[in-house]
Parts: C-alpha cells; structure tokens; sequence
C-alpha cells in the first residue's frame, strides 16, 4: 500500500494527558490503574480512570453534544497542540478534503443510563436527553467534526475493541482513492456503567490490577482513553507502513483458541506494508489481561512470527480502553519509534509459562524502526497495523 | 472518482420480504404495504438464530440473499455492515437492567450490545475469515457504508458484500430516535463486471447540498424515516433500470452516484 505519513498525534489515558506524561511512565512502568472510584458502578475492581474529564466544558454552541465521551475527545485534542496542527491542515487541504473517521464502542452511552434512572412516572425519558447528540454512535464523530471544524467524509467506526486500529485503514483507503486528502482518525472510549456490569457478567472483571501475561491472571482492568492523529500524504518522520483485518468467525466473546484470526490480521499487516516477520522490531500486544485472549494471541504471534520478536501488553498501565484502545496504543507505537524504547509490563510478575513470545516485563531502552499494534474485538474482529519511523 | 458493480442485492422491509419482491413494489407493479416480514436467515445456526436480535436477523437475511443472487461464496467477500445504532432492542433492555437497583446485565445481551455483532454472527454463520466493518453516521449511515465498501472494492480488488439495515427502537427511546419501520438491504459490490452484474455505479464526493427522494410518497416516507431505507432511490433506478445520477446526503459532503444499467 501507499504509505500514509502521521503529521500530529496525540493520547490521554489514565497515565496522563499528552505524549509527554506517557512517555515517562511507559519508560518507568508506572501504572495507571486505582481502586474502582467510578460511581456509577462500584464494583470491586481496578479502573483506568482519566483525572479531569468531569471538569471539561464543552463549547457553548456544542453543548447539545455534552456527555463524557465528548469531554474526554475534547480534552484529549487540546494536547500536544493537536487541535491547532488540525487547523493549519485545514488551510493546506481545506476543510472538505479532510476526513474524520473515529472508533468508539459505547459512544455518550453514559447520558443514556443518566436519562433511563430519571424516567418519569409514564415511562419517558428527560426532555433534557439528547440521543443523536449523545448516545447514537455518530455522537463522537459529529462532535469532533465541528469542533475542528472539518467539513470531509466522517463517520464512526464500532467493531468493539477493534474500533480505533480500524480507522486507519479506512483512512488510508479513502485517501488512497482520491475522495479525500488527509484525515483526523482515533479514537475514544469512556468509563459507562454497561461496559463495568457487562464484563462483569462475563466474569471478565479482574479484582486486582491487570496482569496481561501473568501465569496468575485474573482477567482485565477496564480503562478510558482518547487518542488521535492526523494522516496526510506528505512525508514526514512517522508513518503508517500497513495494516491488515481479518475474523475469527469462531464465538461472539471469545477469541479462536489457536488465534486463528489473530494471525491473519498480522500476516495482512506484513503483506500490505511488505515486510517480512522479521522486520519488525516491537509488537504492542492487545493482552487484555483475559486467560483466553492473552493465549490465543501468544499463539497467532508465534505462528507468524516465531519466539524471538520483542513484545508487550500495556493494558496494566492503562487498563482495556476499549473502543480506544486501538488509538491509545498506535500512540504508544509511535511514542517507542520516536524516543526509542519498548514498554514493560507493569502488574505482571510471573510470566505464564503456557505463553511462548518474548514477552517484556520491563521498558527498556532501544532504537525501534517498526512496530506491530494489535487489536481484537468482541464478534472476532481483528486489526494489526504497523507503523514505521524515518531515522 | 470511484467505479463498482452491483452483482446482487437482498432487501428486507415493509411488504417486500426480498428483492423480487421489493423490485416489484419499486417498479410499481405492486402497491406498497406495510405488512412487515419475519425474516429468519437460514444461514444462521438455530442455536445462534435464538441468541440474536431481530436487528441481525434483518441484517443476516439480506446479506445471504445478496451474496447468493451474486454468485459468490460467502467467504470470499469482505463485509461492510452500516447501521445506525445497530439492535436498539438489546440496548434498551440493557439500559433498564442499569436502571434497576441489581444492575444485572445478561452475558448474551452484552455480546450483542456491540454494533459489530451482525458482523460477527455473520462471519459465525459462514466461516468467513474476511475483514469485516460495521459503520455508523445517524441518519447517513447508508452513505457511508457505501463509500466504505466501494474503497474497499478498488484499494484491495476485491469483492465487498453491504448491509445496511435500521430498526425502530422500544419506547421510550422510539420517542427519541422515531425509525418509521424496519428495513435491511445488502448490495454486493465487485471491481469488474460480471454475468450477474445489475448496475455498474461510479462515486464522487461533492458539497452542493440535497439528496436524491422517492416519487411516491409511502416509499419516501419510508426512505427519510428509516436510515438503511436511504438506499431506496439506488435500488429504484436498479428495479427500474434507469440510469440516473444521485445524490445521498453525508453531512457536508454527499455522495454523487451516477448509476449505468
């Protein structure tokens, strides 16, 4: 494929706001996650929470897009000067060749539980509730939209957990058929009740702190996180080298056990970018920290590419943003390639021993060309992407 | 500019339980009726057939019908699905349950809550290891499933099987978000032409504003009510072999279709 070049990124989470806070803690393997202090759903669990999403005020002329998922993609775009490299594209590009393709799983469903505790006495819902605004998945993309004021293709993609690895393929196509000339792709997933009871229900809520790895794993931390890149065609020092899709066409929540699918979407990466397994550096795993994930991906990683490729789970640091975890982590990629480090895994402790990859438990210091970030989602739906930095 | 072919299409709605018989409403041969189907996709499992919603019946009804009028198996084409906000039942019993002092959420309605499970149970049914999408843009939703699939089509060579399907949501969220009534149509687009080819399209993007409407007014009432139902002016020039350029509405930038026979 053509490669597609990263001219401004940017990632929140619960390590902090900014490529600057998350490369010091990824390079120190600090950890995010506190004690479950979402109030919304207080079970007895971990979170990776994002300090000051509450605090963030929306603009007054987009307030009807008002809900968590929204503060938290506006937060997230005041980092790192994004917003302002946005604005400078749109008066290169100009505001209708210029994409807006975003990955969410539960989009402002939070306004909806809010709006179903205060239904009146006849059953409706409050004359406040906003649900185009709000819950309807094209909330985060509308709202990003207008805040940046683009006027390209936008739309949502919401293949669960998969979402935001997604976008950057779909980008690449449409540039790649001339419908547009850049795009502001990414993602964002924010902290809801239905996703804490909805893991719980399948016995997939950890009590601890994630252990992606850990022969003592005791399933995931659920986290929230943004991030976001702008892609155009002109060159410059990171880029997106391939990206490859695939299903497992095996069970609705459970990975292939073999990691069948998982294998595909990295052999189609390989194939689009023209790369050979060995040519990668570094994989950010998705190592949710689930027993049957973190096996089925142990095994797709080693049928492509062998025990000896570097790699790591940074969910311990983050918890399983989710929708965003795809975004969060390709900001992570990119972060490695341009300061020249692997994460660690922090939380994990003892390796599990069912597990063959060189697995990292700890950051360590290293030049990196390219990089592989994997994520799988719910229905058996994969992505791998692998981006590449010019010395 | 982008060209594909249209080598089969599955409809499922009001008064047309496929797309004979929709092609037949569309050309008017027979009146509109709102006399709504109960699809139950062969291609899926029975034990799965239980497990989902009505929204993935929709969809996996119309996927099967289209992937067999075009000829293909079902494991060859890579899957778009473009729904809105995708089984709005499992939403709204999932949000009574948080409701309620227990917070119980069923497993199996956590798995369907996510906008991919027609995609997945789709990939389940048919044991295809292809990559498979699902999109949302409100009430756009179509539009951008289209343009999805068709840069699919011509960035990988490949044929893309779309599926765009809406239903009405239970009260009260119905009263929020009103979809008139259920619909599901699937397009199987393909880079070349072939013996089942119905219709070649070519896109563009533009900016001038407006969209393509129905004539008649049970069919465009059903087309501005119900986002898959956006479709309706395409599969009507395909019914009715004409070849007229239109235009779906995308936010600022819509989708000019210029449709040739």
């Amino acid at each position: 494929m053509t490669p597609l070049f990263i001219t401004s990124y940017t990632v929140t989470s619960a390590l902090g706001h900014g490529k600057a806070a998350h490369q010091l803690a990824l390079r120190q393997d600090q950890s995010g996650l506190r004690a479950n202090d979402f109030a919304d759903a207080p079970l007895t669990t971990y979170i990776g929470r994002v300090e000051g999403v509450e605090a963030i005020a929306l603009p007054a002329a987009l307030a009807r897009f008002d809900c968590r998922n929204n503060q938290l993609a506006q937060l997230a775009l005041e980092q790192d000067g994004f917003a302002a490299s946005v604005s400078a594209a749109r008066a290169r590009h100009g505001a209708h060749r210029i994409a807006v393709i975003l990955g969410t799983s539960t989009s402002g469903i939070q306004a909806s539980e809010q709006a179903y505790r205060h239904r009146d006495a006849s059953g409706a819902l409050p004359d406040s509730f906003s649900f185009e605004t709000t819950q309807s998945m094209n909330s985060l993309p509308e709202f990003v939209r207008h805040y940046l004021g683009l006027e390209g293709p936008a739309f949502v993609i919401s293949t669960a957990c998969s979402s935001s690895a997604k976008v950057f393929a779909s980008a690449q196509r449409l540039i790649e058929s001339g419908l547009c000339d850049a795009a502001v792709v990414g993602g964002v997933d924010s902290l809801c009740a239905m996703t804490l009871y909805g893991f719980n229900a399948l016995q997939l809520v950890s009590p601890e702190p994630c252990r992606p790895c850990d022969r003592d794993r005791t399933g995931i931390s659920i986290g929230e996180g943004a991030g976001f890149f702008l892609l155009e065609k002109q060159v410059s020092h990171l880029s997106l080298l391939g990206y490859g899709e695939s299903s497992d066409a095996y069970h609705m929540s459970t990975p292939h056990p073999e990691g069948l699918g998982a294998a595909l979407a990295m052999e189609q990466a390989l194939a689009t970018a023209g790369l050979s397994p060995a040519q990668i550096d570094y994989i950010n795993m998705h190592g949710t920290s689930s027993r049957t994930n973190d096996s089925a991906e142990d095994k797709g990683m080693q049928r492509i590419f062998g025990t000896a490729t570097p790699c790591s789970s940074t969910k311990g640091a983050t918890g399983h943003t989710l929708g965003a975890a795809g975004a969060v982590e390709a900001a992570f990629a990119c972060l490695c390639l341009e300061h020249g480090f692997m994460p660690g895994m922090c939380n994990t402790l003892t390796p599990d021993p069912e597990l063959g990859s060189a697995l990292q438990l700890h950051a360590k210091a290293r030049p990196l060309q390219r990089v592989m970030s994997n994520s799988f989602g719910f229905g058996g739906n994969n992505c791998s992407l692998i981006f590449g930095v010019n010395p | 500019m982008i060209t594909v072919h249209v080598a089969g299409i599955g409809l499922c709605g009001p008064g047309m339980a496929d797309w004979p018989a929709g092609r037949a409403i569309l050309r008017g041969e027979l009146s509109f009726s709102s006399e709504l189907p109960n699809p139950a996709p062969a291609i899926l499992p029975a034990a799965e057939r239980r497990r989902c919603g009505q929204a993935t019946r929709y969809a996996l009804q119309v996927a099967h019908e289209a992937v067999t009028a075009a000829g293909i198996a079902p494991t060859e084409a890579a899957v778009v699905f473009a729904s809105a906000d995708a089984d709005g039942e499992n939403l709204h019993y999932i949000l009574e349950s948080l409701a309620t002092p227990e917070h119980e959420v069923s497993p199996t309605r956590f798995h369907n809550s996510v906008h991919n499970a027609a995609a997945g149970y789709w990939n389940i049914a048919t044991g295809a290891h292809t990559p498979a999408n699902s999109i949302a843009c409100f009430d756009h939703s179509f539009s951008a499933g289209l343009v999805e699939a068709a840069t699919q089509v011509v960035t990988a060579n490949r044929s893309v099987l779309l599926v765009a399907f809406d239903l009405p949501f239970p009260s009260p969220l119905n009263e929020v978000r009103p979809i008139v009534a259920p619909f599901a149509t699937a397009l199987v687009l393909t880079p070349q032409a072939t013996d089942s080819t119905l219709a070649q399209l070519t896109i563009t993007l533009e900016s001038r504003g407006g969209e393509s409407r129905c004539a008649r007014a049970e069919l465009e009432e059903l087309r501005r009510g119900n986002p898959a139902a956006r479709a309706l002016p395409l599969l009507q020039a395909i019914a009715q072999q004409q070849q007229p350029s239109l235009l779906f509405a995308w936010g600022g930038n819509d989708v000019r279709v210029e449709v040739k026979g």
